[in-house]
Order: structure tokens, then C-alpha cells, then sequence
């Protein structure tokens, strides 16, 4: 336990000192929001139910790049790193608990991640007329289970790089076109009908269509399936990325 | 009584038993056989070395010792545990300074100190450790400013933290200059002088000699011979050379004639005579005193771990690597 809040308290510390991990985690996604505002503003659209503007259909999705920044890009390159450069080693030979060292990362990864969807929520209430129609802890659950199984791919992803570099492609080449084709950059109604098959096959648009039918208040049974297989996806890919964690 | 038993008991454990018992361990990379069937003992409170050429099978063994690889057959046992079922119970009780390791690049001297602290059930107070390692002045700075020497003495002092019985030291003064090579060994005798256990790798012959109590002489993962470096070499029967520039003719007759001499020769300028045993240098002296030989630059060399490996494998150690 002792060792658990140590090892939290220094990769927090680790974290915040490394810039690029800490700017597209906690910064770039309320950036991202405040430049969206200032292009398209916020007026209800009949594209989005006549009720709602740009801005508030574009928080809850952009909560999910906050998710898929640390899951693909921070995570895979900074445990790949601490490999390739033998960190990890260093650590095993300690009688440093295995458990505690991925605990620690993840409750530290979590928590900026989380930080990073609060400062993107507040930036857009506090320079938009934003909408929020649902329950706050809902959210907060599908959040953290959305968060959960992006991150155990992203643990995954560590695992299967020799190296950070290679870590970083890998990260990229699931980052990049998850970003665009979910709804999570732009919205899907935007999309034409082809582009929207292909969204379809994104798994982070489950993800964005969850955040957002949550945000709007909308009746449980039109996302309880998304929602349970999240929650179920999160443990399992939770316990695979645990068993498979390599050390070196 | 039974109290009293016990305490003999454990008195007599500490002093017979060894704390490591390596028994025909074995370990093969895909097609490599790194170890072939090693067996020692390692005792309390000395320094053990084991040295050999680079790929020798070093480090493969250490790090089965210390729990970090598992072996492919052969039994380990280190304070009386087996290292790799009982990780991390024997790791409460070792330090390990690997060959090649790091730490975060941006964790501070006195964070990592205080983190490795905080695994440990004991530790020691870590900021004299950072003094005695000469770190106290870089305790705020990043692990990555550290120069190699620092960073080298900042893993001793992790290894140091929990206050081990033993100390595992893999290739400690690789890339260390002269003076804090030296530096580093004396801190090493200082380890072993506060009653700790060392176990030692290096793959430099002049450090197995003047640090280690006993080493194993390590090749190709073959044991070739243990002993402690003096009996290492007294074994070895090597004949003394030794040399000198005469000022003017010399023959030499009269230094071959000397019963310890076994060869004598000119080496342009020079001679070269090697010889059998301690009085060899004095009946030389002797010889070329009662001859009225001048002679300048006189050198004795005595035959070294160099020479046992040599004589052992045939080969040289730093040729051999
Ligand atoms: N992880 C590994 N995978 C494959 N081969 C290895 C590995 N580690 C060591 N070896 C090989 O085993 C032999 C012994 O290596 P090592 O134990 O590192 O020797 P030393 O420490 O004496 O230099 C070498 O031939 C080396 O190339
Ligand atoms: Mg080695």
C-alpha cells in the first residue's frame, strides 16, 4: 500500500514533467473545443435535432479523444520506453509488488485523463452556452469504463513494441483514424453515408455515441447494450493487459 | 532448553550454512548454452567474485541468483529461499545493482531514493547513503543530467537502501575512470567490512585480484577454477620475470647457472630472466652485485589472475573477449 501511493505520487510527478503527455492530454482537448467555438459556434442546428449547436454535441465526443489520447499515444509509449530503456527492469528487482507498479500507472494515467474531460467540460461552460441534460455520475461511470478499455488496449499495444518508437506508430495508426471517424473530431451527422459505414467499424464511435447519449439525457434502453458491453470490455481487457505486461 | 538449542542452532546456520548454494545450474538461449552446470557456495561476509571474459555466462548467472531469469535446470538457493519462487521475499533481503539498467529520466536523485525506500519492510536512512556516495550535492537533479559515475553510484546506494545482506554487483566499474574506479572499490571493502556479503561479476583480472576474497574463473559457462587470488596463483607455479638494463656487456652464464633461474635471455637492451620462488629476485641482484654488473630499471613481475586464466584456456583474457 505504502509503495502503491509512493509509486502514484511519483508518476503523477513523472507525468506532468513529461510536455507532450501532459499538453495532449490535459490542454489540447479544451483547445480543440474553444477553436471548434470560435469557427462554429454554438447555435442549435437542425442538423443536430434543431435543439442542439455544435459545441454541444462536440464535449461529450471530444471526451473520448481525451481517452484515446492517453490510451494510445501516452500510455504504449511511456511503459514501452520505461522497457526498451530498462526501467522496468530495475524495478522488478525489487520486492516491488508487479501489481502495484500497473495500479499506480493507471490511477495516475486515469486521473490526468479524467482531469483533461473536466477542464474541456468547464472551458465549454464557461465560454458557451452549453447543454447538459444528463446525470453527472452516469457519466462518470461510462466514462471510466470507456477510459478502462482503451487503456488495456493501450497496455496491450506496450506489450507487442520492442520499442517506443514502434509503440508511437502503433499508437498513431489507431489514434488518428479513431479520432476522425467516430464522431469524436467531427460530428457524425456530418458525415455521408459511406464515411458513417466505415465509423461504424470504429470502436471508439461506441464510445462517442455512450458520452453523448448520456450528455443528453437520453432513456437508458437506447444505450444499455453499448453500455454493458463497455464495462464487460473494460475487466476483461483490464485482466489481459495485467496477465501480459512484460517487464523486458 | 529449547531456547538455548534454538539459538545454537541458528548461531551455527549462520556460520556453516552458506547464504547463496548454486548446484549444476544451467541455462541455454535458443541455440546458446550460456551456463553449463555450475555449482558453488558463497559464505557470510565475503567477497565473491566471479570473472571471465565478455559472454562468459556472468550475468546470466547472477541474474538467476537473484531471481530475475529463471534457470533451465540446477538448484539456487539464496539465504536459505529459492529465488525465484520466493522473489520477492529474497528480494527484501538483496540488493542488486544490474550491468545495464536506468531509471526514469526525470525521476530526482531524491525521489528515486525514496521510492526504492518505500518497497522495502526496512531501509536505511537514505540520505546518509546519498552522502556516503557523494550524492548529497545532486539530490534535486534529474536522474538524466547524471553523469555516467553518478548514476553508477546512485545504483549502488539503491542497492544499499533496504540495508541487504547481500549485494549483487554486476560489471561495477565498467566505463568509470581510474580515480573513481578506485573510489569504487573501496567503497566495496567497505560493504564487505560492515559485515555484508558481496557477490561480485568483472571482467577485468586486476579487479577479481584485488577485491574478491575467493573468485570463479569463468569461461565459456564453465567454472575453470575457484579459489581466493593468492592460492589462485601460488597454484599456478608460474615462474617470476625479471628484467633489467645492464650498463655496459653482460654475460649470462652466472644468472643461468643459479639454481632457481629456469631461463635467462637477452631482449635488445634489456634481460629477461624468470625464475622459481621469492629468493629468485634476491640470488639475481645477488649474482650481478658479486659481478660487478651495473644495471638500471629493474622490474618483477609476478604472475597474476592474467596468467591463470591464461594457462587455463590458453588464451588471453581481454584477446579471448
Ligand atoms: N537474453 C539473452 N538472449 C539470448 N542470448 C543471451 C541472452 N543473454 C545472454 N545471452 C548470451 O549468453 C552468453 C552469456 O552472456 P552473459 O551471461 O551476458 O555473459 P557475461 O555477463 O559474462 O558477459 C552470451 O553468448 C550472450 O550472447
Ligand atoms: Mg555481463
Amino acid at each position: 500500500m505504502q509503495s502503491l501511493s509512493k509509486l502514484a505520487l511519483v508518476n503523477a510527478k513523472l507525468y506532468i514533467r513529461e510536455p507532450a503527455a501532459f499538453f495532449f492530454t490535459l490542454i489540447f482537448p479544451a483547445m480543440l473545443l474553444l477553436l471548434f467555438g470560435a469557427i462554429f459556434g454554438n447555435e442549435p442546428d437542425p442538423a443536430f435535432h434543431s435543439t442542439r449547436g455544435f459545441i454541444d454535441m462536440e464535449t461529450p465526443a471530444l471526451m473520448a479523444i481525451v481517452i484515446a489520447s492517453s490510451a494510445f499515444m501516452g500510455i504504449p509509449i511511456a511503459i514501452a520506453s520505461l522497457r526498451e530503456h530498462r526501467v522496468l527492469r530495475r524495478l522488478r528487482a525489487t520486492p516491488m509488488h508487479p501489481l502495484a507498479f500497473i495500479s499506480a500507472d493507471l490511477l495516475v494515467n486515469f486521473s490526468m485523463t479524467l482531469m483533461g474531460a473536466m477542464l474541456l467540460i468547464l472551458a465549454g461552460f464557461m465560454a458557451f452556452d452549453l447543454q447538459f441534460h444528463g446525470a453527472w455520475l452516469l457519466l462518470l461511470v461510462a466514462f471510466t469504463a470507456s477510459a478502462l478499455t482503451a487503456f488495456s488496449v493501450g497496455y496491450l499495444i506496450a506489450t507487442l513494441s520492442p520499442t517506443a518508437r514502434i509503440a508511437q506508430t502503433l499508437g498513431m495508426v489507431l489514434f488518428f483514424p479513431n479520432m476522425f471517424l467516430s464522431g469524436a473530431a467531427f460530428p457524425r451527422e456530418m458525415f455521408p453515408e459511406s464515411i458513417k459505414r466505415i465509423s461504424d467499424l470504429m470502436p471508439m464511435t461506441y464510445m462517442v455515441n455512450l458520452l453523448q447519449a448520456i450528455w443528453f439525457g437520453q432513456p437508458w434502453s437506447e444505450y444499455r447494450t453499448t453500455f454493458i458491453i463497455l464495462v464487460l470490455t473494460a475487466m476483461g481487457g483490464l485482466f489481459l493487459a495485467v496477465r501480459h505486461f512484460r517487464w523486458e | 532448553m529449547v531456547g538455548e538449542s534454538h539459538i545454537c542452532s541458528a548461531w551455527e546456520e549462520a556460520i556453516v550454512n552458506p547464504v547463496i548454494t548454486v548446484e549444476n545450474l544451467r541455462k541455454t538461449y535458443e541455440s546458446i548454452t550460456a551456463v553449463d552446470g555450475i555449482s558453488f557456495e558463497v559464505y557470510r561476509g565475503e567477497i565473491f567474485g566471479m570473472v571471465g571474459p565478455n559472454g562468459a555466462g556472468k550475468t546470466t548467472t547472477i541474474e538467476c541468483i537473484e531471481g530475475l531469469r529463471a534457470a533451465d535446470g540446477g538448484t539456487l538457493r539464496v539465504l536459505g529461499q529459492d529465488p525465484v519462487h520466493n522473489g520477492r521475499a529474497v528480494r527484501q533481503r538483496i540488493g542488486i545493482q544490474l550491468q545495464e539498467s536506468n531509471l526514469q529520466p526525470r525521476i530526482r536523485v531524491w525521489e528515486a531514493m525514496a521510492l526504492f525506500a518505500s518497497f522495502y519492510q526496512q531501509s536505511v536512512d537514505w540520505n546518509a547513503l546519498l552522502e556516503q556516495m557523494d550524492l548529497q550535492a545532486h539530490r534535486h537533479v534529474f536522474y538524466e543530467k547524471l553523469s555516467g559515475g553518478q548514476k553508477q553510484r546512485l545504483f549502488i546506494a539503491l542497492a544499499l537502501i533496504n540495508d541487504p545482506d547481500i549485494v549483487f554487483l554486476d560489471e561495477l566499474t565498467t566505463g568509470l575512470d581510474p580515480q573513481a574506479r578506485l573510489n569504487m572499490w573501496e567503497m566495496v571493502e567497505d560493504i564487505r567490512d560492515r559485515g555484508k556479503t558481496v557477490f561480485l561479476t568483472t571482467h577485468y583480472m586486476e579487479e577479481a585480484e584485488r577485491l574478491c576474497d575467493r573468485v570463479a574463473i569463468l569461461d565459456q559457462g564453465h567454472i575453470v577454477a575457484l579459489d581466493s587470488p593468492a592460492n589462485l596463483v601460488k597454484q599456478l607455479d608460474a615462474p617470476l620475470r625479471v628484467e633489467f638494463e645492464p650498463v655496459g656487456p653482460v654475460a649470462l652464464g652466472p644468472l643461468q647457472a643459479l639454481p632457481t633461474a629456469t631461463h635467462v635471455e637477452h631482449h635488445g637492451h634489456r634481460v629477461i630472466a624468470w625464475g622459481k620462488g621469492d629468493p629468485f629476485i634476491v640470488d639475481v641482484v645477488q649474482t650481478l652485485t658479486n659481478q660487478h654488473i651495473r644495471f638500471r630499471h629493474l622490474q618483477v613481475a609476478q604472475p597474476s589472475l592474467e596468467d591463470v586464466f591464461l594457462a587455463l584456456t590458453g588464451r588471453r583474457m581481454e584477446r579471448g573477449q
